[in-house]
């Protein structure tokens, strides 16, 4: 299992799932702008060159995040052995840092991380997604009005990618949950970047959702990189949850371009990595 | 496109353009928030700062030296606090990192003559490929994404000049709201 683990942490740092890179070549596809396209191509050299060579792909290699479905008993210390061994083998860069000390730990576990998250149903398996820093400083959550609506939350997010502004290395994913508590939202919106690109809601009201969040943030023309253009963002995913009569919880987590992420599932008896 | 050879002279780099595409080669020196602010509270460093980079990369000991494996730029913005302190105090004509600064900072930028050239975020292999040596390594004890890392890198890029000396800049700017 731990071998399964450090080869799950290695996929999802060193090989771009092909959902993203079918984005980046649909967007490149698309672009006009000579800069812009000049950013798309270099993303999409360094993902084929960071396969080839097996080194991750951004030198960011986040903080270490799971999601475990199903049943796991008390799988955690094999979950920052992973990670430790992974800081070496992969290896990793050492990113994790004590909040106030800011003394790095060296081998990416500490408090709290690898930040472990049990979600119940579905089929069993482990998700890793590393959260790099340059999207995650950008990502926000608020108390929106009860009142506010599809309209007022699709401003909401779309204010959040215009102050990020080129900060999060666009084009963006954007992950967005609605309802529940704050900590729930913003749960759900790590659990929406998950989904594959290219997918939408089951729910009428929150797949139109997704499209106008889409729309509204692909005409703020920051483009990738920054340089303007038509992509600010390859995709867009909400998930929701009931919440208070008096509350509407939203969370907005950007992801960039580098969009990492594998998961573990059982196979005719064996683990196996997939990536969406 | 045009190469440039670091650490640069200002006068060599007047002629650039927001919008340029070039290549580097030569020295830098990676530096973010904790190296800039210790550089700043000291007044010193241990290598010249001519021509830095906003990069915490990912090595690998290799002998009794270091191998760079994955070494893109991080985002600029968290070091714009340290920019005057560092043009002023280190002479640096030459940064590369990602995302740019406010555009306050193009006046900046254009008193010290100082040009910010932007590399594509995440590109960490292509960046990689482009450093030849760990020419030198200090302050690790910061950690090595904060660490000044001396690196010879030969034909860097394509770099875009984001924010030239002249107050150009090629970010663009939001089709709404209040910026």
């Amino acid at each position: 299992m731990l071998d399964s683990l450090i080869e799950l942490i290695r996929t999802a740092v060193v090989r771009l799932p092909p959902d993203v890179t079918a984005a980046l070549e649909a967007a490149l596809a698309a672009e006009e702008e000579e800069l812009a396209a000049l950013q798309l191509r270099l993303m999409l050299e360094n993902a084929a060159r960071a396969e080839e060579l097996g080194v991750p792909l951004c030198q960011d290699t986040g903080v270490p995040v799971f999601f475990l479905r199903g049943e796991w008993g008390e799988v955690e210390p094999l979950l920052a052995e992973a990670v430790r061994r992974a800081t070496v083998q992969v290896p990793l860069r050492p990113c994790i840092v004590h909040p106030l000390s800011r003394e790095n730990t060296g081998d990416n576990t500490g408090a709290h991380v690898p930040v472990v998250h049990r979600i119940t149903g579905g089929e069993r398996s482990v998700s890793f997604m590393p959260k790099g820093a340059g999207s995650e400083n950008c990502s926000a959550a608020a108390p929106l009005p009860p009142s506010a609506g599809a309209g007022e939350i699709a401003e909401f997010v779309a204010d959040v990618v215009r102050r990020a502004g080129a900060k999060p290395c666009p084009p963006v994913v954007l992950g967005v949950g609605i309802g529940g508590t704050l900590e729930h939202a913003a749960l759900l919106s790590k659990l929406a970047l998950l989904l594959p690109l290219g997918t939408e809601s089951e729910e009428p009201a929150l797949a139109e959702l997704e499209r106008r969040i889409l729309r509204e943030v692909n005409s703020l023309g920051i483009g990738p990189m920054g340089f303007g253009g038509r992509c600010t963002c390859l995709g867009v995913r909400v998930l929701s949850a009931h919440c208070h009569t008096a509350s509407l919880p939203v969370a907005v987590s950007l992801q960039c371009w580098a969009h990492r992420r594998a998961t573990l599932v059982e196979r005719s008896g064996s683990w196996e990595v997939v990536q969406p | 496109m045009r190469h440039l050879s670091l650490p640069a002279e200002r006068a060599s780099l007047s002629s650039l353009r927001a919008g340029d595409v070039v290549k580097v080669s030569g020295r830098l020196v990676t530096a973010r928030d904790r190296a800039h602010r210790r550089a700043l509270e000291l007044s010193t460093a241990p290598v010249e700062l001519k021509s830095v980079y906003h990069c915490g990369p990912l090595v690998r000991r290799a002998g009794d030296g270091w191998e760079v494996l994955s070494a893109g730029p991080t985002t600029s913005a968290r070091m714009e606090a340290y920019l005057e302190g560092l043009l002023e105090r280190f002479g640096t004509t030459v940064i590369i990192g990602k995302g740019g600064f406010s555009e306050a900072a193009l006046d900046v930028l254009r008193r010290y003559g100082c040009v910010y050239l932007s590399f594509t975020g995440g590109a960490g292999a292509l960046a990689a490929a482009a450093v030849k040596k760990v020419l030198e390594v200090h302050w690790l004890e910061l950690g090595i994404p904060e660490a000044l890392w001396v690196l010879e890198v030969r034909d860097f890029g394509p770099l875009v000049v984001a924010m030239d000396a002249r107050g150009g800049s090629v970010y663009a700017r939001p089709a709404s709201g209040q910026e």
